[in-house]
Protein backbone atom coordinates (compact mmCIF):
# COMPACT_ATOMS: atom_id res chain seq x y z
CA UNK A 1 0.00 0.00 0.00
CA UNK A 2 2.59 2.28 1.25
CA UNK A 3 4.80 1.22 -1.78
CA UNK A 4 1.80 2.45 -4.62
CA UNK A 5 1.26 5.63 -2.31
CA UNK A 6 5.33 6.42 -2.95
CA UNK A 7 5.29 5.60 -6.65
CA UNK A 8 2.01 7.84 -7.46
CA UNK A 9 3.52 10.59 -5.76
CA UNK A 10 6.87 10.20 -6.66
CA UNK A 11 5.90 9.96 -10.83
CA UNK A 12 4.12 13.33 -10.04
CA UNK A 13 6.99 14.28 -9.10
CA UNK A 14 6.44 14.91 -5.42
CA UNK A 15 7.57 13.85 -2.06
CA UNK A 16 6.24 12.66 1.01
CA UNK A 17 8.01 15.62 2.70
CA UNK A 18 7.77 17.87 -0.25
CA UNK A 19 10.86 18.13 -0.92
CA UNK A 20 12.61 18.07 -4.50
CA UNK A 21 13.64 14.73 -6.21
CA UNK A 22 17.36 15.84 -5.87
CA UNK A 23 17.06 17.66 -2.55
CA UNK A 24 19.14 16.29 1.10
CA UNK A 25 17.13 17.04 3.81
CA UNK A 26 19.48 19.42 6.33
CA UNK A 27 22.61 17.67 6.73
CA UNK A 28 24.56 18.96 10.01
CA UNK A 29 28.17 17.31 11.05
CA UNK A 30 29.42 17.72 14.71
CA UNK A 31 32.94 16.65 15.63
CA UNK A 32 34.30 15.34 18.49
CA UNK A 33 31.28 14.25 20.21
CA UNK A 34 32.56 10.91 22.55
CA UNK A 35 35.89 11.78 24.27
CA UNK A 36 36.86 8.23 24.74
CA UNK A 37 37.51 7.65 21.10
CA UNK A 38 40.50 9.03 19.20
CA UNK A 39 38.29 10.47 17.04
CA UNK A 40 34.63 10.99 16.42
CA UNK A 41 31.49 12.49 15.00
CA UNK A 42 28.19 13.11 14.58
CA UNK A 43 25.94 12.95 11.40
CA UNK A 44 22.24 14.03 11.19
CA UNK A 45 20.17 14.10 7.70
CA UNK A 46 17.21 15.53 8.70
CA UNK A 47 15.70 12.66 11.55
CA UNK A 48 18.32 10.63 10.60
CA UNK A 49 21.63 10.14 12.92
CA UNK A 50 24.16 8.16 13.15
CA UNK A 51 27.67 8.50 15.55
CA UNK A 52 30.68 7.31 14.58
CA UNK A 53 34.10 6.67 16.71
CA UNK A 54 37.47 5.66 15.99
CA UNK A 55 39.53 3.66 17.65
CA UNK A 56 43.39 3.12 17.62
CA UNK A 57 45.75 -0.21 18.60
CA UNK A 58 48.91 -1.24 18.16
CA UNK A 59 49.15 -4.65 16.43
CA UNK A 60 51.13 -6.20 14.54
CA UNK A 61 50.55 -6.44 10.00
CA UNK A 62 49.28 -8.70 8.08
CA UNK A 63 52.20 -11.06 7.02
CA UNK A 64 51.12 -9.51 3.02
CA UNK A 65 51.08 -6.07 4.33
CA UNK A 66 54.11 -6.08 6.60
CA UNK A 67 54.86 -2.42 6.03
CA UNK A 68 50.74 -0.93 5.87
CA UNK A 69 48.60 -0.53 9.05
CA UNK A 70 45.41 -2.01 9.40
CA UNK A 71 42.07 -0.19 8.49
CA UNK A 72 38.53 -1.98 9.69
CA UNK A 73 35.00 0.00 9.34
CA UNK A 74 32.20 -1.95 11.24
CA UNK A 75 28.96 -0.65 11.63
CA UNK A 76 25.99 -1.64 14.22
CA UNK A 77 22.33 -1.23 12.95
CA UNK A 78 21.08 -0.58 16.88
CA UNK A 79 17.52 -1.76 17.41
CA UNK A 80 17.39 1.35 19.33
CA UNK A 81 17.53 3.22 16.10
CA UNK A 82 14.22 1.70 14.43
CA UNK A 83 11.93 -0.88 15.67
CA UNK A 84 13.23 -2.90 11.97
CA UNK A 85 16.22 -3.65 13.29
CA UNK A 86 17.12 -6.43 15.95
CA UNK A 87 19.66 -7.39 18.46
CA UNK A 88 22.15 -10.20 17.71
CA UNK A 89 24.99 -10.58 14.92
CA UNK A 90 24.75 -7.93 12.33
CA UNK A 91 21.91 -8.38 9.78
CA UNK A 92 23.45 -8.61 5.86
CA UNK A 93 22.03 -4.94 5.60
CA UNK A 94 24.54 -3.84 8.30
CA UNK A 95 27.27 -5.90 6.98
CA UNK A 96 26.67 -4.17 3.50
CA UNK A 97 26.64 -0.71 4.95
CA UNK A 98 29.86 -1.42 6.62
CA UNK A 99 31.59 -2.93 3.75
CA UNK A 100 30.30 -0.42 1.05
CA UNK A 101 32.00 2.47 3.64
CA UNK A 102 35.18 0.41 4.33
CA UNK A 103 35.50 -0.06 -0.10
CA UNK A 104 35.23 3.70 -0.37
CA UNK A 105 38.41 4.83 2.37
CA UNK A 106 39.78 1.90 1.05
CA UNK A 107 39.99 2.96 -2.21
CA UNK A 108 40.25 6.16 -2.25
CA UNK A 109 43.34 5.51 -0.49
CA UNK A 110 42.16 7.97 2.36
CA UNK A 111 44.57 7.09 4.83
CA UNK A 112 47.75 6.25 4.26
CA UNK A 113 48.44 3.14 5.67
CA UNK A 114 52.26 2.87 5.38
CA UNK A 115 52.59 6.03 7.48
CA UNK A 116 50.88 3.88 10.25
CA UNK A 117 53.71 1.43 10.32
CA UNK A 118 55.32 1.90 13.15
CA UNK A 119 58.01 -1.46 12.76
CA UNK A 120 57.98 -3.41 9.95
CA UNK A 121 56.19 -6.77 10.41
CA UNK A 122 56.21 -5.69 14.10
CA UNK A 123 54.12 -3.42 15.16
CA UNK A 124 51.79 -1.01 13.26
CA UNK A 125 48.80 1.34 14.82
CA UNK A 126 45.52 -0.37 13.82
CA UNK A 127 42.35 2.28 12.74
CA UNK A 128 39.13 0.85 13.65
CA UNK A 129 35.80 2.65 12.38
CA UNK A 130 33.13 1.94 13.82
CA UNK A 131 29.41 3.45 12.63
CA UNK A 132 26.49 3.33 15.24
CA UNK A 133 22.87 4.10 14.54
CA UNK A 134 20.87 6.04 16.83
CA UNK A 135 17.42 6.97 14.82
CA UNK A 136 16.99 5.20 11.03
CA UNK A 137 14.91 7.99 8.99
CA UNK A 138 16.27 6.86 5.68
CA UNK A 139 19.57 7.05 4.00
CA UNK A 140 21.61 5.63 6.64
CA UNK A 141 24.37 4.54 4.03
CA UNK A 142 25.13 8.17 2.99
CA UNK A 143 24.93 9.52 6.83
CA UNK A 144 26.95 6.49 7.70
CA UNK A 145 29.92 7.20 5.16
CA UNK A 146 30.10 11.06 6.04
CA UNK A 147 30.16 10.12 9.76
CA UNK A 148 33.00 7.88 9.38
CA UNK A 149 35.46 10.36 7.31
CA UNK A 150 34.29 13.30 9.90
CA UNK A 151 35.18 10.91 12.54
CA UNK A 152 38.61 10.40 11.15
CA UNK A 153 39.15 13.84 10.47
CA UNK A 154 39.04 14.03 14.35
CA UNK A 155 41.12 11.29 14.64
CA UNK A 156 44.04 11.92 16.61
CA UNK A 157 46.98 9.30 17.68
CA UNK A 158 46.99 8.20 22.12
CA UNK A 159 50.50 8.33 23.33
CA UNK A 160 52.85 5.54 22.55
CA UNK A 161 54.85 4.57 25.89
CA UNK A 162 58.18 2.86 26.17
CA UNK A 163 57.78 -0.12 26.16
CA UNK A 164 55.52 -0.22 23.27
CA UNK A 165 52.20 -0.11 24.87
CA UNK A 166 49.49 2.53 24.54
CA UNK A 167 48.28 5.16 26.73
CA UNK A 168 44.81 6.06 25.78
CA UNK A 169 44.49 8.56 28.57
CA UNK A 170 46.88 10.63 26.93
CA UNK A 171 45.79 12.03 23.71
CA UNK A 172 48.97 13.65 21.18
CA UNK A 173 47.74 16.58 19.58
CA UNK A 174 49.46 14.72 15.94
CA UNK A 175 46.44 13.60 13.30
CA UNK A 176 46.07 10.32 11.89
CA UNK A 177 47.14 10.74 8.43
CA UNK A 178 44.08 11.89 5.92
CA UNK A 179 44.85 12.30 2.07
CA UNK A 180 41.56 12.21 0.81
CA UNK A 181 37.96 12.59 2.03
CA UNK A 182 35.54 10.23 -0.01
CA UNK A 183 32.22 10.87 -0.03
CA UNK A 184 29.42 8.69 -0.75
CA UNK A 185 25.82 9.61 -2.68
CA UNK A 186 23.26 6.97 -2.85
CA UNK A 187 20.89 8.10 -6.16
CA UNK A 188 17.59 5.36 -5.97
CA UNK A 189 15.64 4.64 -8.48
CA UNK A 190 11.43 4.43 -8.42
CA UNK A 191 9.53 4.42 -11.42
CA UNK A 192 11.40 6.81 -13.60
CA UNK A 193 12.22 8.99 -11.24
CA UNK A 194 15.82 9.69 -9.59
CA UNK A 195 15.71 10.76 -5.66
CA UNK A 196 18.40 11.34 -3.68
CA UNK A 197 18.36 11.15 0.49
CA UNK A 198 15.10 8.75 0.44
CA UNK A 199 13.22 7.94 3.37
CA UNK A 200 12.19 4.97 4.91
CA UNK A 201 8.88 4.53 3.15
CA UNK A 202 11.51 5.71 -0.23
CA UNK A 203 13.62 3.02 0.80
CA UNK A 204 10.79 0.45 0.19
CA UNK A 205 9.39 1.68 -2.66
CA UNK A 206 12.61 1.49 -4.70
CA UNK A 207 13.36 -0.40 -8.03
CA UNK A 208 17.21 0.25 -8.06
CA UNK A 209 20.09 2.20 -5.79
CA UNK A 210 23.26 2.98 -6.76
CA UNK A 211 25.21 4.20 -4.05
CA UNK A 212 28.87 5.84 -5.48
CA UNK A 213 31.80 7.47 -3.48
CA UNK A 214 33.89 10.37 -4.91
CA UNK A 215 37.39 11.10 -3.41
CA UNK A 216 39.03 15.20 -3.90
CA UNK A 217 38.93 14.77 -7.89
CA UNK A 218 35.55 13.97 -7.97
CA UNK A 219 36.79 10.51 -9.39
CA UNK A 220 34.90 7.31 -8.79
CA UNK A 221 36.47 5.19 -5.89
CA UNK A 222 33.37 2.73 -4.79
CA UNK A 223 30.31 1.76 -6.05
CA UNK A 224 27.36 -0.74 -4.68
CA UNK A 225 24.27 -1.40 -6.52
CA UNK A 226 21.21 -2.44 -4.87
CA UNK A 227 17.59 -2.87 -5.60
CA UNK A 228 15.80 -5.77 -7.72
CA UNK A 229 15.58 -3.85 -11.15
CA UNK A 230 18.91 -3.50 -13.88
CA UNK A 231 20.21 -0.25 -14.91
CA UNK A 232 21.06 0.67 -18.55
CA UNK A 233 24.53 2.60 -19.36
CA UNK A 234 22.15 5.95 -20.11
CA UNK A 235 20.54 5.48 -16.38
CA UNK A 236 23.79 4.99 -14.85
CA UNK A 237 25.14 7.95 -16.41
CA UNK A 238 22.41 10.41 -15.45
CA UNK A 239 23.07 8.76 -11.78
CA UNK A 240 26.65 8.76 -11.53
CA UNK A 241 25.94 12.66 -12.84
CA UNK A 242 23.85 13.53 -10.07
CA UNK A 243 25.32 12.02 -7.86
CA UNK A 244 28.76 13.85 -8.12
CA UNK A 245 26.73 16.93 -8.25
CA UNK A 246 25.49 15.94 -4.78
CA UNK A 247 28.73 15.30 -3.30
CA UNK A 248 30.45 18.66 -3.72
CA UNK A 249 27.34 19.55 -1.35
CA UNK A 250 28.54 16.90 1.24
CA UNK A 251 31.80 17.71 1.15
CA UNK A 252 31.06 21.27 2.17
CA UNK A 253 29.31 19.87 5.56
CA UNK A 254 32.86 18.79 6.64
CA UNK B 1 37.23 -9.24 36.22
CA UNK B 2 40.40 -7.20 38.18
CA UNK B 3 40.50 -6.36 42.02
CA UNK B 4 40.40 -2.87 42.99
CA UNK B 5 43.64 -1.08 42.73
CA UNK B 6 45.50 -0.60 45.61
CA UNK B 7 43.89 2.21 47.72
CA UNK B 8 46.01 5.58 47.03
CA UNK B 9 46.33 8.85 48.90
CA UNK B 10 43.53 11.08 47.29
CA UNK B 11 42.89 14.35 49.46
CA UNK B 12 40.36 15.87 47.21
CA UNK B 13 38.74 14.86 43.97
CA UNK B 14 40.66 15.27 40.75
CA UNK B 15 38.25 17.85 39.13
CA UNK B 16 37.55 20.00 42.49
CA UNK B 17 34.22 18.60 42.92
CA UNK B 18 33.14 18.22 46.81
CA UNK B 19 33.03 14.52 48.17
CA UNK B 20 28.95 14.79 47.81
CA UNK B 21 29.02 17.11 44.65
CA UNK B 22 27.81 15.38 41.35
CA UNK B 23 29.17 15.49 37.72
CA UNK B 24 26.63 18.52 35.96
CA UNK B 25 23.92 16.90 34.78
CA UNK B 26 21.41 16.98 31.67
CA UNK B 27 18.23 15.28 30.31
CA UNK B 28 16.30 15.34 27.06
CA UNK B 29 13.34 12.90 26.49
CA UNK B 30 12.39 12.50 22.74
CA UNK B 31 15.60 12.40 20.60
CA UNK B 32 15.11 9.83 18.64
CA UNK B 33 11.84 10.09 17.07
CA UNK B 34 11.61 6.64 15.22
CA UNK B 35 11.39 4.62 19.06
CA UNK B 36 7.79 4.85 20.69
CA UNK B 37 9.71 6.62 23.37
CA UNK B 38 13.17 7.78 24.05
CA UNK B 39 15.70 9.76 26.12
CA UNK B 40 19.59 11.15 26.97
CA UNK B 41 20.85 11.43 30.06
CA UNK B 42 24.32 12.81 30.80
CA UNK B 43 26.65 12.89 33.85
CA UNK B 44 29.70 14.73 33.30
CA UNK B 45 31.33 12.26 30.18
CA UNK B 46 29.20 9.46 30.67
CA UNK B 47 25.87 9.85 28.23
CA UNK B 48 23.53 7.06 27.78
CA UNK B 49 20.96 6.95 24.98
CA UNK B 50 17.48 5.26 25.87
CA UNK B 51 14.67 3.94 23.09
CA UNK B 52 11.83 2.54 24.13
CA UNK B 53 9.78 0.21 21.63
CA UNK B 54 6.21 -1.43 22.85
CA UNK B 55 4.57 -2.87 24.24
CA UNK B 56 4.36 -5.02 20.97
CA UNK B 57 4.53 -8.66 20.17
CA UNK B 58 6.62 -11.30 21.91
CA UNK B 59 8.44 -13.81 19.42
CA UNK B 60 9.03 -16.46 20.27
CA UNK B 61 5.43 -17.09 21.78
CA UNK B 62 6.78 -19.18 24.35
CA UNK B 63 7.97 -16.50 26.33
CA UNK B 64 4.57 -14.42 26.24
CA UNK B 65 2.89 -14.31 29.61
CA UNK B 66 -0.98 -13.98 29.50
CA UNK B 67 -0.85 -12.66 32.90
CA UNK B 68 1.17 -9.70 32.09
CA UNK B 69 3.83 -8.01 29.39
CA UNK B 70 7.16 -8.51 30.22
CA UNK B 71 10.02 -5.89 30.11
CA UNK B 72 12.95 -6.46 28.62
CA UNK B 73 16.53 -4.42 28.72
CA UNK B 74 19.32 -4.70 26.61
CA UNK B 75 22.60 -2.29 27.92
CA UNK B 76 25.27 -2.12 25.18
CA UNK B 77 28.55 0.35 24.89
CA UNK B 78 29.36 2.09 21.13
CA UNK B 79 32.33 0.48 20.44
CA UNK B 80 34.63 3.49 20.92
CA UNK B 81 32.53 4.82 23.96
CA UNK B 82 35.05 3.11 26.88
CA UNK B 83 38.53 4.25 28.27
CA UNK B 84 41.41 2.16 26.89
CA UNK B 85 40.86 -0.82 24.01
CA UNK B 86 38.09 -0.93 21.73
CA UNK B 87 35.04 -2.56 22.93
CA UNK B 88 33.62 -5.71 20.63
CA UNK B 89 30.59 -5.45 19.90
CA UNK B 90 27.78 -8.22 20.47
CA UNK B 91 27.86 -7.92 24.16
CA UNK B 92 29.66 -10.01 27.03
CA UNK B 93 28.76 -11.07 30.39
CA UNK B 94 29.15 -7.67 31.95
CA UNK B 95 26.37 -6.37 29.58
CA UNK B 96 24.13 -9.43 30.22
CA UNK B 97 24.36 -8.72 33.28
CA UNK B 98 23.75 -5.13 33.70
CA UNK B 99 20.91 -5.43 30.99
CA UNK B 100 19.16 -7.87 33.84
CA UNK B 101 19.68 -5.61 36.34
CA UNK B 102 18.51 -2.72 35.02
CA UNK B 103 15.02 -4.61 34.20
CA UNK B 104 15.06 -5.35 38.29
CA UNK B 105 15.94 -1.66 38.82
CA UNK B 106 12.90 -0.16 36.00
CA UNK B 107 10.05 -3.09 36.72
CA UNK B 108 8.74 -1.97 40.22
CA UNK B 109 7.35 1.16 39.05
CA UNK B 110 6.27 -0.57 35.59
CA UNK B 111 2.71 -2.02 35.28
CA UNK B 112 2.31 -3.95 32.14
CA UNK B 113 -0.62 -6.35 33.09
CA UNK B 114 -3.04 -3.99 31.10
CA UNK B 115 -0.82 -5.31 27.79
CA UNK B 116 -0.60 -9.48 28.64
CA UNK B 117 1.77 -11.24 25.80
CA UNK B 118 3.74 -8.38 24.80
CA UNK B 119 7.00 -7.31 25.70
CA UNK B 120 8.26 -3.43 26.54
CA UNK B 121 11.68 -3.12 24.52
CA UNK B 122 14.59 -0.90 26.06
CA UNK B 123 17.89 -0.51 23.98
CA UNK B 124 20.11 1.29 25.64
CA UNK B 125 23.40 2.73 23.82
CA UNK B 126 26.09 4.56 25.20
CA UNK B 127 28.55 6.96 22.95
CA UNK B 128 30.81 8.31 25.72
CA UNK B 129 31.55 6.77 29.04
CA UNK B 130 33.31 7.93 32.36
CA UNK B 131 32.28 5.34 34.81
CA UNK B 132 28.61 5.09 36.80
CA UNK B 133 27.03 3.62 33.12
CA UNK B 134 24.47 1.15 34.33
CA UNK B 135 23.38 4.37 36.65
CA UNK B 136 22.96 6.35 33.22
CA UNK B 137 21.06 3.80 31.62
CA UNK B 138 18.64 3.48 34.25
CA UNK B 139 17.85 6.86 34.54
CA UNK B 140 17.76 7.50 30.90
CA UNK B 141 15.49 4.68 30.51
CA UNK B 142 13.08 5.63 33.15
CA UNK B 143 12.48 8.71 31.09
CA UNK B 144 12.12 7.10 27.92
CA UNK B 145 9.35 4.85 29.50
CA UNK B 146 7.55 8.14 30.86
CA UNK B 147 7.69 9.60 27.44
CA UNK B 148 6.48 6.36 25.30
CA UNK B 149 3.60 7.00 27.60
CA UNK B 150 3.31 3.72 29.75
CA UNK B 151 1.33 3.34 33.19
CA UNK B 152 4.03 3.97 35.46
CA UNK B 153 4.07 4.31 39.57
CA UNK B 154 7.52 6.74 39.59
CA UNK B 155 10.65 7.30 37.76
CA UNK B 156 13.57 5.80 39.16
CA UNK B 157 16.75 8.19 39.78
CA UNK B 158 20.21 6.12 39.90
CA UNK B 159 23.91 7.34 40.69
CA UNK B 160 26.96 5.54 41.50
CA UNK B 161 27.95 6.46 45.01
CA UNK B 162 31.62 6.03 46.00
CA UNK B 163 33.10 5.44 49.61
CA UNK B 164 37.00 5.99 50.33
CA UNK B 165 39.21 5.52 53.60
CA UNK B 166 35.96 6.43 55.78
CA UNK B 167 34.53 8.99 53.33
CA UNK B 168 31.28 9.06 51.87
CA UNK B 169 31.05 10.65 48.35
CA UNK B 170 28.43 11.04 45.24
CA UNK B 171 29.04 9.96 41.53
CA UNK B 172 32.56 8.71 41.40
CA UNK B 173 34.14 8.82 37.72
CA UNK B 174 36.52 6.73 35.99
CA UNK B 175 39.30 7.78 37.55
CA UNK B 176 38.30 7.38 41.24
CA UNK B 177 36.54 3.80 40.05
CA UNK B 178 39.46 2.30 38.47
CA UNK B 179 42.94 4.35 39.36
CA UNK B 180 42.20 5.48 43.06
CA UNK B 181 40.40 2.22 43.60
CA UNK B 182 37.37 3.84 45.58
CA UNK B 183 34.56 1.77 46.40
CA UNK B 184 31.94 1.77 44.45
CA UNK B 185 28.30 1.28 45.06
CA UNK B 186 25.69 1.78 42.21
CA UNK B 187 22.09 2.64 43.24
CA UNK B 188 18.40 3.45 42.05
CA UNK B 189 15.48 5.09 43.92
CA UNK B 190 12.07 5.36 43.67
CA UNK B 191 11.11 8.33 45.89
CA UNK B 192 7.25 7.36 45.67
CA UNK B 193 8.09 4.54 47.73
CA UNK B 194 11.09 5.18 49.32
CA UNK B 195 12.97 2.52 48.37
CA UNK B 196 16.06 0.97 46.22
CA UNK B 197 15.42 -1.26 43.50
CA UNK B 198 19.15 -1.54 42.77
CA UNK B 199 21.71 -1.87 45.37
CA UNK B 200 25.31 -3.58 44.25
CA UNK B 201 29.28 -2.96 45.89
CA UNK B 202 32.24 -3.40 44.63
CA UNK B 203 34.76 -2.51 47.12
CA UNK B 204 34.86 -2.28 51.32
CA UNK B 205 32.20 -0.56 53.22
CA UNK B 206 31.47 -0.37 57.06
CA UNK B 207 28.01 -1.08 57.91
CA UNK B 208 27.32 2.31 59.50
CA UNK B 209 28.73 4.06 56.26
CA UNK B 210 26.47 2.17 54.04
CA UNK B 211 23.35 3.55 55.72
CA UNK B 212 25.02 7.29 56.07
CA UNK B 213 25.83 6.21 51.69
CA UNK B 214 22.30 5.61 51.22
CA UNK B 215 20.64 8.43 52.86
CA UNK B 216 22.79 10.68 50.94
CA UNK B 217 21.93 8.70 48.10
CA UNK B 218 18.10 9.69 48.39
CA UNK B 219 19.04 13.48 47.98
CA UNK B 220 21.87 13.07 45.71
CA UNK B 221 19.27 11.32 43.36
CA UNK B 222 16.28 13.44 44.25
CA UNK B 223 18.36 16.30 41.91
CA UNK B 224 18.56 13.86 39.77
CA UNK B 225 14.86 13.18 39.60
CA UNK B 226 14.23 16.65 39.48
CA UNK B 227 16.11 16.93 36.04
CA UNK B 228 14.46 13.88 34.81
CA UNK B 229 10.82 15.52 35.41
CA UNK B 230 12.04 18.86 33.86
CA UNK B 231 12.86 16.80 30.90
CA UNK B 232 9.63 15.72 30.26
CA UNK B 233 7.89 19.21 31.50
CA UNK B 234 10.16 20.42 28.80
CA UNK B 235 8.52 18.13 26.45
CA UNK B 236 5.04 17.99 27.10
CA UNK B 237 4.51 21.47 28.10
CA UNK B 238 6.00 22.60 24.84
CA UNK B 239 3.71 20.38 22.86
CA UNK B 240 0.70 21.45 25.08
CA UNK B 241 1.45 25.11 24.52
CA UNK B 242 1.33 24.27 21.01
CA UNK B 243 -1.81 22.58 20.79
CA UNK B 244 -3.91 25.13 22.49
CA UNK B 245 -2.41 27.87 20.46
CA UNK B 246 -3.75 25.92 16.98
CA UNK B 247 -7.22 25.34 19.08
CA UNK B 248 -7.40 29.60 19.28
Amino acid sequence: MTKENVLKYITKGMRYDGRKMTDYRPVTVTYGVSHAAEGSARVKIGETEVIAGVKLAMETPYPDTPAQGNLMVNAELTPLSSPQFESGPPSVQGVELARVIDRAIRESKAIDLTKLCIKEGEKVWSVAVDIVTVNDAGNLMDAGALAAIAALKNAVYPTLKDDGSVDYNKKTDKKVPLQQTPIEVTVIKIGDQLIVDPLPEEEEALDSRLTIAFNDKDMLCAMQKGGETPLSVEEISAMVDLAMEKSKELRKKL
Amino acid sequence: MAAKAVKQEYPKRQDGRDWEEMRPIEGKVGIIPRADGSAMFRIGHTVAYAAVYGPRDLFPKFMQNPETGILRCRYNMMPFSGHGERVRPGGGRRSQEISMLMNKALLPVLDLKESPNTVVDVFIELPETDAGTRCAAITAASMALADAGLAMKDMVASLSMGHYNGKIMADIDGYEDCDVGISDIPVAYIPSLDKFSLLQLDGEVPKEDLIKLLNLAKKKAMEIYKVQQQALKAKFFAEDHQHKKVKQ
